[in-house]
């Protein structure tokens, strides 16, 4: 019986350490949840750690997440977000139909790379009829077509030391006092490397619009949306997030949303 | 059995039995969960807020209709109204659903209901997900210390005699006539057995079911469940029915006798009607 006795322990204390700060916090009963800094939230932010540890754990790196049939596309793919970049910089590329759209893929990489959308289209593609999950709890069926990130990372020679895959995006999601921010996300090398996780640029059977993030967006099928950023720009390979943002790996990330989204 | 005699009040007419109820894994693991399903009902009603519409299937219609609830705000002539629509009928629900507090928010469920009051998606989720892992932590302790300690058998698995004695325990019940037992009654069995053998294991499995990684790792999961959209309609209905439970659980408290059901869950202890025969144990 130590084990479980331990456990329950661990349990009483981990929630009687919510409990108690919750109720300390005063007029509004929840206020200390505010902010990224504050101890309770940290404290329950540890779940979101123990659920990343646990998801890779069971789930393999190649696991695929459930594909559909072509009969399942009973709408067009909702888009979400920003849904049309005001930046003079991609107005002036959507002018020109991307031909002057370059994707950069630089970082931790022995060859840095300078890939155009006639490249990235004469490379081999993989096209995947999956579910998008929204954070929101809406979801959505499409068929996706983009080339895997696998190979791109391959062509630029990743180094070793490389932890996580930046995407920057083109388009100002925010404009507010304390600046503008382009949105930004990241992802870890596990599910970089997997074999649904591709640079999208066909959206059922079609370009990808605007809305969708034209001329380029990620596609992470195991996780939420907001993994997957729209309006790709340049991709950089790092092994820390100090530096990008507030530093925590994303814009939403940023804002309090936790960095594994696999739940 | 333990029980022991006490002298109950300076008449001392009639002495009280008590008896050992809970053992301190019951009674541990039952605050454990009230805590958490408080906590993981705020903030699942803060998520829900995220995208407050249901649908059947796997997907979200939105140039179809599969919804099967969702809770909205209309502008009316002059003012803007709550408008919740559940199975195809329509209510007007201002100042509770759709909208509400002072200043007329557009917000499905008010401020009071969620955790954090204020909006706030990524918060919600930290709360839930955390009060989650709790909550089936909790289940799986509960489930080896009942296994081990007999609880599961001897006080919660519903026997053919009780079964038999269904129908007079529901007459009972409706005309709150209480018998007080070291044993649970049958609708207590059923009651306790549904929310910890079926319900509990049903939010766990819905709620893993919206999980794009857990979807990952056993794709029949949201198949069996009916596709995601279902799994979430699912995950919200057992809420109402878990919230069902609990106020008929704290109106039978009240009704049996509420110090009596109190000590029992705190301390252990419970008194027994003395006329009642001692079975089993």
């Amino acid at each position: 019986m130590r084990t479980p006795h331990l456990s329950r322990r661990a349990l009483l204390s981990a929630a009687g350490a919510a409990g108690s700060g919750l109720l300390l916090s005063g007029c509004d009963a929840f206020g200390l949840l505010e902010g990224s800094d504050s101890v309770v939230r940290s404290t329950l932010e540890r779940a979101n750690d123990l659920t990343y540890r646990v998801q890779r754990l069971l789930l393999g790196a190649d696991r695929l997440a459930p594909e559909f049939a072509e009969s399942d596309i009973r709408q067009g793919q909702r888009p979400n977000g920003v849904t049309s970049p005001a930046d003079q910089d991609y107005q002036d590329l959507l002018a020109g139909d991307f031909a002057d759209w370059r994707l950069e893929v630089g970082g931790l990489v022995e060859r840095p790379l300078s890939l155009s959308r006639d490249q990235l289209l004469a490379m081999p593609s993989r096209t995947q009829i999956t579910r998008h999950d929204c954070v929101e709890g809406w979801s959505t069926i499409a068929k996706w077509t983009g080339v895997p990130l696998a190979l791109v990372l391959d062509l630029a020679m990743v180094k070793p030391q490389a932890r996580f895959v930046v995407f920057h995006c083109m388009d100002t999601i925010e404009r507010s006092l304390s600046g503008q921010f382009r949105y930004y996300g990241s992802i870890d090398m596990i599910d970089a490397r997997h074999p649904q996780t591709i640079l999208a640029y066909g959206l059922n059977g079609r370009p990808l619009p605007v809305e969708n993030g034209a001329p380029l967006r990620v596609r992470v099928e195991r996780q939420l949306g907001y993994k997957m950023p729209k309006y790709l720009q340049r991709i950089e390979l790092t092994d820390s997030f100090a530096g990008l943002g507030f530093g925590k790996g994303g814009y939403w990330e940023d804002r309090g949303y936790d960095w594994f989204a696999g739940i | 059995m333990v029980a022991r005699d006490v002298i109950d009040g300076a008449a001392a007419s009639a002495p009280r039995t008590l008896v050992y109820r809970q053992s301190a894994w019951t009674r541990a693991t039952h605050w454990i969960w009230a805590a958490s399903l408080f906590f993981l009902l705020l903030s699942g009603l803060q998520i829900f807020n995220a995208h407050p519409t249901l649908y059947i299937g796997d997907q979200s219609g939105f140039e179809f209709d599969n919804s099967v609830l969702s809770i909205g705000a209309q502008k009316a002539d002059t003012s803007v109204v709550g408008v919740t629509k559940a199975l195809g009928l329509t209510f007007d629900t201002t100042g509770l659903l759709g909208v509400s507090g002072e200043r007329a928010e557009h917000r499905a469920f008010p401020a009071w209901a969620t955790i954090p009051s204020y909006r706030d998606l990524g918060t919600g989720r930290v709360v839930h997900f955390f009060f989650a892992w709790v909550l089936v932590a909790t289940l799986g302790v509960w489930l080896v210390a009942g296994i081990l300690n007999g609880h599961l058998r001897r006080d919660l698995v519903p026997r053919l005699s009780d079964m038999r004695a269904l129908p007079r325990d529901l007459a009972d019940h409706l005309k709150l006539k209480f018998h007080h037992t070291r044993e649970y009654n049958t609708l207590q069995k059923l009651a306790y057995a549904g929310i910890l053998f079926v319900l509990l294991p049903l939010m766990i499995a819905t709620g893993l079911a919206m999980s794009p990684g857990a979807n990952a790792l056993m794709p029949w999961l949201p198949e069996l469940l009916g596709g995601r959209q279902t799994a979430r309609t699912i995950h919200f209905v057992a809420m109402l029915l878990l919230v069902g439970f609990f106020v008929i659980h704290m109106l039978m408290i009240v009704a049996a006798g509420p110090i009596n059901e109190m000590r029992s869950i705190v301390t252990g202890w419970y008194r027994i009607d003395r006329r009642e025969p001692m079975t089993g144990g």
